[in-house]
């Protein structure tokens, strides 16, 4: 099934928000904190610009709540009286030319009363400066599993491990981008480049004190996103609505790069400590492990990244006793964000480190520790949830070691490395992904769907659901066609409108395809069944048939619709507060498999070959299927060797694409994709989520085939080529000439 | 897009004469501006100091090839495809034409110039240290007519050059000496395409029984101007390669040059790759001799 | 800032977009990405990064691929110029499009005009490119989405489909 918009895409006719424009429009710009922490004292509005010309929008002309609506609404829309991360946005700025604003933005000059400030995590646990809340905490959870307390006296080993992920940037290749309008007949309208138009329906209600029918968002194309367009396009929205509002007339809003990169959300970065206690076989009896998360200045979306993090934290094994402390601590940097796997790319990497720890402990292979640990149909995780599907995850890892060649190139290399400059390794990491909303949350969510069919028998769905490359459109009409016999040409999808389409839940959470797809299966029976009511169509039909019966019935009923509302399988039990239960409606799971060269000329590591086998429920379409691993391996690989965010005092100061490293054509390795399909009983036609997965295994992989390159231990990534030259060090001993601070800038 | 275009002059006069009499006219006034692929990105980023630029792009006696039986003589303005397509550049100047695909992508390389590369004089340039051990010339030109300059000579500092108010560079030429030297190059980036260099090594080397005759060692980003490791290549001079000299060059190479940490990298891994990558290039020599 | 530095006039600019003659008035300065974006209506060409890292502005110019936001308006003048809407001949695809689609090498799209220019740009040199000619020809493309591993097979599979007409 080629792409639904594909046509579009590959003509250049597709519209991103920067091609769109409105009569009268005006450009919008944002002056932003250049303080880390502070008191603002006074904005003064400099010389050398004409004041008049320009729309100035400040806390103060916020008609409804100074907030962006998430979960804690703790974040403001605009800094009021105090800033608390570099880039925070404190006034808003408009004109008719664009080339203006820069200008503008220069010339307004805000002086501050600096406050002490807090840049990393260690500093706020310490507590000497509170900057959230009482103890700058702003989610803590605890999962309790057996009793922990009594493993450690039986244990033959106990292994311990700290770990390290730094922040990554989404690089979505569109930077964040809205046009808003207000009439006042009418109210808001956005049109952005998001993930979630009703999470900014939601937001812009609360901040413009508009009604559910005056707040219309519409999702353009939409050129990448990542998670980085989940929930910061409430904040660009509200801030392009502020200065429709004030102006009366359409604000267009498009972020360069540099602004892009420097002042929206990442990747949280993370710490992970792992005490592990194993039998003499390599069995785990039980372990503590605390997982500590940046959330940045205010709380967002920290509370759901912790979550899922935790709940990841013990990987596909089974952990007879666990304690799972995690939390989430705020620093003044500009707050971190939705980023694909959100949470679990980064208790995975560390629990897929410290497997690999624990083998060499006990003296067996990474694959014997694995074996020996992993999950069976039967048995419950971390959170105790029963794995009720039939899962063989020794027949995976099996298959995946086939096709890497995994033991000869294991023999080779470590023969190989006996000599020259060149060393290889091999590593695997093996991982569960958990599909859709934790717990109740798809319950919380209530997602309905709609699909439609018109005198034409051409059939619309409409969901909320966003496509950004991922395959949205695609997917959810293929499975509206397949449930009604048509032909895939005959079904359309609507674009995302809050004011056409019902809320399907936002398009995060790997749950597209396997949630949305479900409820536009159901939906789009519902058509079909209500033609067959009406006694206007049979059991089979033509598409030709088919078209005549929803002729006729439009002609005596008006709209032929139909609706479909999630509905929680009966028996799903979730306790929020120990956070035990069914924490997932399915999980998907993998082992990936990753072959490395180190060069000590330049201390460099390459990716030569990437195996990547994972057990997806039911592969919907293909092409797309594959494309959403090879793009989450590219981002895993750039995760663990070339995306580093170089931070000072919360300012990201590598925020071009110069100097933040994505990986090229030229970089990445032939990256081999295959999929087992054993079904999903809560899935479209079995299909369990993907779009995430991929992001989780790429990093331990490679990390742990460069330890076995090099004999070294790597416990944080991104793992650069001066990390690698410092660990390795100079052998020939002249590292006197090599003192530290020895023309450091 | 944080300049306003209507901020900026752009002249075209089309010939060199009318290029050069701007120039004499306002001295240090007028930013020549070829292909723009560094000018354009400081622009961009509203970091361009420069408010008039003069368009230096299709001036023909900019872009003229010309091979001489002793010489080639590049024009500034010939772009890094135009030196990679070049068959005896590619020939006789190897090292050249491996830095001209080594600077960024195809669109870059088909923009980006020589003469452009060298104005900017950044010491991270991957082409400046191929031209450092080519022993090229620079011809620089003015009213006042024409001067020669080795181009050893050429950068002052960090992003200073010896080009003077009025001048524009003519063309850089390139003696054909080389054929019986080894030539050897290694870029050392971020990732293998559109990098900023963290160092780079350009060698030549010439080798009789394991001797060393001659040996030539430029590198980039390990000083604030590219480099020419004189004080290395003299140590290593009509001495044989063994693994105590190459233990010596290690130590000559850390002592020679003056990395910085910035940004993209660390000073001490800086100086240690550039110490591997020239004990590499002096063992390649060993092994393989001369080609001759 | 500078009051005495007057501002600079628009002027003519005319070249040949897709085939057509184009002529308006822009600053010599104005990056050509802009004109063709703002100025022509051709919106194919993207602003990604503003610096010349991604390619997602690629275009061609008098045959040549560069990336348009790097190139003054001026110095474009009496150019023949090829953006992603010149690529497709009246609604039918040309082979590198068809390809894309086949072969799933656009996701989101947003760099998705720019990667063919370049990959049209490489058949042209080289119509039966090796992998590594593909990798090497797009490596001044990022593409976020994909991993490039279905935009080679999309150009690869594009090489083909040209032989084979």
């Amino acid at each position: 099934m080629p792409r639904k918009e594909g046509r579009d895409k590959v003509t250049g006719a597709a519209r991103y928000v920067d091609d769109m424009a409105l009569p009268g429009m005006l450009h919008g710009a944002t002056v932003r904190s250049s303080v880390a922490r502070g008191k603002i004292k006074t904005i003064s509005f400099g010389p050398g610009v004409d004041w008049n010309e320009f729309v100035v929008v400040t806390a103060k002309d916020i008609p409804g709540k100074n907030c962006i609506a998430l979960i804690l609404d703790d974040q403001p829309c605009l800094a009021a009286e105090n800033v608390n991360h570099p880039e925070e946005p404190i006034l808003l700025l408009a004109h008719a030319e664009r080339h203006k604003l820069r200008k503008a933005v220069e010339a307004v000059s805000i002086d501050y009363e600096p406050l002490p400030s807090v840049h990393s995590m260690e500093d706020s646990e310490r507590k000497s400066t509170i900057i959230w809340g009482n103890d700058n905490i702003l989610k803590r959870y605890l999962v309790e599993k057996g009793d922990v307390d009594a493993v450690w006296k039986e244990a033959a080993h106990i292994v311990e491990g700290e770990y390290f992920t730094g922040a990554q940037e989404q690089l979505y290749i569109e930077n964040n981008g809205v046009i808003a309008a207000f009439e006042p007949e009418s109210g808001v309208t956005i049109w952005g480049s998001l993930q979630c138009p009703y999470y900014v329906h939601k937001a812009l209600m609360a901040l413009c004190d508009q009604p559910e029918d005056r707040v219309r968002v519409v999702q353009m194309e939409t050129g990448g996103a990542f998670g980085g367009k989940e929930e910061y396009p409430s904040m660009i929205a509200g801030h392009a609505a502020l200065l429709a509002i004030k102006s009366g007339k359409p604000v267009k809003i498009i972020y360069d790069r540099m602004e892009d990169m420097i002042a929206t959300t990442k990747r949280h970065p993370s710490r992970t400590r792992h005490r592990t206690a194993v039998d003499k076989n390599g069995k785990i009896l039980g372990g503590e492990i605390e997982f500590t998360i940046d959330g940045g200045a205010y709380a967002t979306l920290s509370s759901v990244v912790l979550s899922r993090g935790t709940i990841h934290a013990g990987g596909p094994y089974y952990w007879p006793s666990v304690r799972i402390r995690t939390k989430a601590v705020a620093t003044n940097t500009p707050p971190h964000g939705a980023f694909r796997g959100f949470g679990a790319p980064q208790s995975l990497f560390a629990l897929e480190r410290h497997m690999d720890r624990i083998a060499q402990v006990v003296g067996i292979s990474p694959i014997e520790v694995r074996r020996r640990n992993f999950l069976k149909t039967g048995q419950t995780t971390t959170t105790e949830q029963t794995i009720q599907e039939n899962i063989d995850l020794d027949g995976l890892l099996d298959r995946a070691l086939d096709l890497s060649n995994y033991d000869a190139k294991k023999k080779r290399f470590a023969e190989e490395n006996r000599n020259g400059k060149i060393k290889k390794g091999i590593g695997i990491a093996a991982f569960l992904h958990g599909a859709g909303f934790t717990g109740s949350g798809e319950r919380y969510l209530n997602s309905l769907v709609g699909v439609e069919a018109g005198a034409d028998g051409v059939v619309r769905v409409l969901v909320s659901s966003a496509e950004f490359g991922q395959g949205t459109n695609t997917v959810l009409c293929q499975i509206a066609a397949e449930a009604l016999g048509l032909p895939y040409e005959n079904v359309a999808i609507a674009q995302p409108d809050t004011n056409v389409v019902p809320n399907s839940g936002p398009t995060v959470a790997s749950r597209t395809a396997m949630i949305v797809g479900k409820l536009v299966q159901s939906a789009a029976t519902g058509i079909k069944e209500t033609l067959a009511k009406s006694g206007l169509l049979g059991e089979d039909y033509t598409p030709d048939q088919f078209r005549i019966a929803c002729r006729e019935y439009i002609a005596s009923h008006g709209a032929l619709k139909s609706y479909s509302r999630y509905e929680s399988p009966g028996n799903v039990y979730w306790d929020d507060e120990k956070y035990r239960g069914e924490a997932y409606a399915a999980f998907a799971w993998a082992v990936y498999v990753a072959e490395v060269t180190v060069d000590l000329t330049t201390y460099s590591v390459t990716v030569n070959d990437f195996v990547a086998l994972q057990e997806v429920g039911k592969v919907l379409n293909p092409v797309l299927a594959e494309g959403q691993i090879t793009g989450g391996v590219a981002q895993g690989i750039g995760f663990a060797l070339y995306e580093k965010v170089v931070w000072h005092d919360g300012r990201m100061l590598n925020n071009q694409m110069t100097n933040y490293i994505m990986p090229t054509s030229v970089d990445l390795p032939p990256i081999r994709v295959f999929f087992e399909e054993h079904g999903n009983v809560h899935g479209a036609h079995g299909a369990k989520g993907i779009g995430e997965l991929p992001m989780d295994g790429p990093a331990p992989a490679i990390v742990n085939a460069v330890e076995d390159a090099t004999g070294v231990r790597f416990d944080s990534i991104p793992l650069l080529p001066e990390d690698l030259f410092e660990a390795l060090g100079d052998k020939s001993g002249e590292r006197d000439f090599l003192s530290p601070t020895r023309g450091m800038a | 897009m944080r300049a306003d275009p209507a901020d900026y002059k752009l002249v075209s006069p089309g010939n060199l004469q009318a290029v050069l009499s701007l120039l004499a006219d306002e001295p240090s006034q007028w930013l020549p501006i070829a292909g723009g692929t560094d000018v354009m990105v400081l622009y961009s980023a509203g970091k361009l100091p420069n408010r008039k630029l003069i368009d230096i792009w299709s001036i023909p006696e900019l872009r003229q090839i010309e091979v001489l039986p002793e010489r080639i003589r590049i024009g500034a303005a010939c772009t890094y495809t135009a030196l990679r397509s070049h068959e005896i550049i590619s020939r006789d100047f190897p090292l050249l034409t491996l830095a001209a695909s080594w600077t960024g992508g195809i669109a870059n390389q088909n923009r980006g110039t020589l003469g452009g590369n060298i104005a900017n004089a950044s010491p991270a340039a991957d082409s400046l240290p191929a031209l450092l051990v080519y022993d090229a010339e620079l011809t620089l030109i003015s009213v006042r007519g024409q001067r020669r300059v080795p181009y050893r000579t050429f950068h002052a500092g960090y992003k200073k050059t010896t080009l003077a108010a009025d001048e524009l560079i003519l063309d850089i030429s390139l003696p054909r000496q080389f054929a019986e030297y080894a030539p050897h190059a290694r870029k050392v980036g971020a990732r293998n395409a559109q990098a900023i260099s963290k160092v780079c090594l350009a060698a030549l080397g010439q080798c009789a029984d394991g001797v060393i005759r001659d040996l030539r060692l430029a590198l980039g980003s390990v000083a604030p101007v590219p480099f020419r490791l004189q004080e290395t290549e003299q140590l290593l001079t009509g001495i044989k390669i063994a693994p105590s000299l190459i233990n010596a060059a290690r130590k000559s190479v850390l002592k020679e040059i003056r990395p910085i940490g910035d940004i993209r990298s660390t000073a001490r891994y800086r100086a240690a790759v550039a110490a591997n990558l020239v004990a590499e290039f002096l063992e390649k020599l060993a092994v393989e001799g001369t080609n001759a | 800032m500078n009051s005495s530095l007057e501002k600079s006039a628009k002027r003519d600019v005319s070249f040949i977009v897709n085939g057509e003659e184009r002529n308006l008035l822009a600053h010599p300065m104005e990056r050509l990405l802009d004109v063709l974006r703002n100025g022509l209506g051709l919106t194919g060409a993207k602003e990604g990064c503003g610096e010349g890292e991604c390619g997602s502005c690629s275009v061609l110019l008098d045959g040549m691929l560069v990336n348009s936001c790097l190139v003054p308006v001026a110095q474009a003048n009496g150019a023949s110029i090829i953006t992603i809407e010149g690529i497709s001949t009246h609604d039918l695809l040309s082979p590198l499009q068809q390809a894309f689609l086949e072969c799933g090498g656009a996701q989101c799209g947003i760099c998705t005009p720019g990667m063919i220019l370049a990959a049209v740009h490489l058949l042209e040199k080289k119509p039966e490119p090796a992998l590594s000619d593909i990798r090497e020809g797009l490596a001044g493309n990022l593409c976020r989405c994909t991993g490039y591993m279905q935009i080679f097979e999309a150009v690869a599979r594009a090489a083909q489909l040209r032989m084979a007409k």
